[in-house]
């Protein structure tokens, strides 16, 4: 089996073999830790041993002794009798498919920061090492060890249980989850800072969790959309960086790169989706994106489209940066200086001050507006204030760009 | 996200502090030390030696020319710096307002966002 065949493989088994173990023995963090050191047991003993006939028995039997071992320990540094005793039962090798999404449930609890959830989720869930999270995320081993030990004690402070919400609460809980699955998608797709623009590990491992999720709930409409958003998205990942790694922005990516397999599938969801009965804001956003994928060229890009959907979204969710991308859209139907005046409505909201979306926008459309003098300032203030060096570098390139169309008295200090 | 929380310290205001104070402010920075490790939050946390000690190097000609440094002469000269991954800078400021040099007239806590990483993470 070859390394990232056996690699899928575990994170396949790891959920399935935690929610084993908590279903019988409960205690959530310390069958974490077992499952965790049975996951890296085989990722050592595997390659060189090959795959056993039963790896799910496997991973279960290891996992099972580990928790064992652990309990015993902790018993014995204590001297008394643990109330939490563990059975040595053979190991059942029942999957049940319920146990992924309870999991997510309990990882995504909303007593943690969405680091924390992302953290767990990618261990618990994804069947990630700690170390590979680390290095996804740029911090050290110890730094995430902590971060998840932290995040299980606040679970178990909080009293999360290993089950699924009840009706009440579980539209909420839900959203929680694919919060944090966009996060991870998220934190993929576009580092949010440094010089790596895309860590498609991560977002292969969110589109992989949003497929767990939309098997056991394929009714659910945001679950569809968020899916959606991410393929569609995913989809264009080779047209958006060039060779030497320089952003290139929508309008100017060769969409003969982008992935046509993973577009299909995102707009058949997206029509999936749109025939449901409610409408959420992964739907709106995936429908945006399936727009996008919709026109062979950006030139044949139906904007007025692109526009109701962000006037939808704006009403059902409310955002700053959602009434941004409308400004662009509107520029698009109406003229750049109908984009400026929607800007404007977003001067005084302080969550966009100074916030370098702002700015690049606003410079995008004072150089279409002909104001090449303007668009320079606000290319170089948003390059100033981006945390991302490929997005420095592209705001620097266009900024140069609009500076050879100043005449030298026109150009602002 | 990460962020860099430095610390701009001033000798002359270091020394005006009373015993008490000066023990005050390095239990403050083990809590906080602590506190950072438990909550996963912390990269890395060094402390400088004096600015007397700073060596400059130029290279003129392709010649590497050493002088004692510090390069700026200033009041107030980087002490140390906590290298911290945090949810936002709104969480890294709260982080920097429980650094007790905050709460100390003359010393400076100052907040930066990380915009390029490379090396080994551990070192």
């Amino acid at each position: 089996m070859t390394v990232p065949a056996l690699e899928d493989l575990l994170r396949e088994l790891a959920p399935q073999v935690l929610g084993a173990l908590v279903r019988r023995h409960g205690q959530f963090e310390n069958c974490e830790d077992a499952v965790q050191e049975a996951v890296l047991a085989a990722s050592v003993q595997w390659p060189a041993d090959g795959v056993p006939d039963n790896p799910r028995g496997w991973l279960t039997a290891v996992a099972s002794r580990r928790l064992i071992d652990q309990v015993r320990s902790d018993r014995a540094r204590r001297e008394r009798e643990s109330s939490a005793a563990v059975a040595e039962v053979p190991a059942e090798d029942v999957p049940d498919t319920d146990d992924t999404l309870a999991l997510l449930f309990l990882c995504c609890h909303p007593a943690l920061t969405p680091a924390s959830q992302t953290a767990l989720t990618l261990r618990a869930v994804g069947g990630l090492t700690t170390a590979e999270i680390a290095r996804a995320f740029l911090v050290p081993e110890a730094t995430l060890a902590a971060r998840i030990s932290r995040a299980k004690q606040r679970i178990k402070a909080a009293g999360g249980t290993f089950s699924l919400p009840g009706d009440a609460e579980r539209e909420e809980r839900l959203r929680v989850v694919l919060q944090v699955l966009y996060l991870i998608f998220n934190e993929g797709y576009t580092a949010s800072s440094g010089s790596e623009l895309d860590r498609a590990d991560l977002a292969r491992e969110a589109i992989r969790l949003a497929r767990v999720v939309h098997a056991q709930l394929p009714a659910d409409g945001e679950v569809t959309g968020l899916l959606a958003l991410m393929l569609l998205t995913h989809a264009r990942r080779e047209a958006r960086t060039t060779a030497a790694g320089d952003l290139v922005p929508l309008d100017e990516q060769d969409r003969a790169q982008w992935d046509g397999a993973l577009t299909d599938e995102g707009m058949d969801l997206v029509k999936a989706s749109l025939a449901g009965p409610s409408l959420g804001p992964y739907e709106v956003q995936a429908a945006i994106a399936a727009t996008h994928a919709d026109a062979a060229t950006a030139a044949e890009t139906n904007w007025a489209q692109v526009h109701a959907l962000y006037l939808i979204l704006e009403r059902i969710a409310p955002n700053p940066v959602v009434t941004l991308n409308r400004a662009v859209a509107l520029a698009e139907t109406r003229g750049p200086q109908a984009g400026l005046d929607l800007l404007a409505t977003l001067d005084a909201d302080e969550r966009m001050a100074g916030h370098h979306r702002l700015l690049s926008v606003r410079a995008h459309l004072l150089e279409k507006a002909g104001d090449p003098a303007g668009a320079y300032d606000h290319y170089r203030r948003a390059a100033k204030a981006t945390a991302s060096i490929a997005e420095q570098r592209y705001l620097e390139s266009r900024a140069g760009r609009v500076r050879a169309r100043t005449t030298p008295g026109d150009r602002r200090p | 996200m990460q962020f860099l929380i430095s610390m701009v310290i001033n000798p002359s205001v270091l020394d005006a502090l009373t015993e008490e104070e000066k023990t005050a402010l390095g239990e403050g920075h083990g809590r906080f030390i602590q506190a950072l490790k438990q909550s996963g939050e912390l990269i890395t946390t060094q402390a400088l030696v004096d600015p007397s000690q700073a060596a400059v190097v130029t290279v003129r000609n392709g010649q590497p020319v050493v002088t004692d440094g510090p390069y700026l002469e200033a009041k107030e000269y980087l002490g140390g710096f906590y290298l911290v991954d945090c949810e936002d800078k709104a969480r890294a400021i709260e982080l920097a307002a429980q650094i007790p040099d905050a709460a100390i007239d003359g010393l400076g806590v100052e907040v930066r966002q990380v915009m390029f990483a490379d090396g080994p993470l551990e070192a």
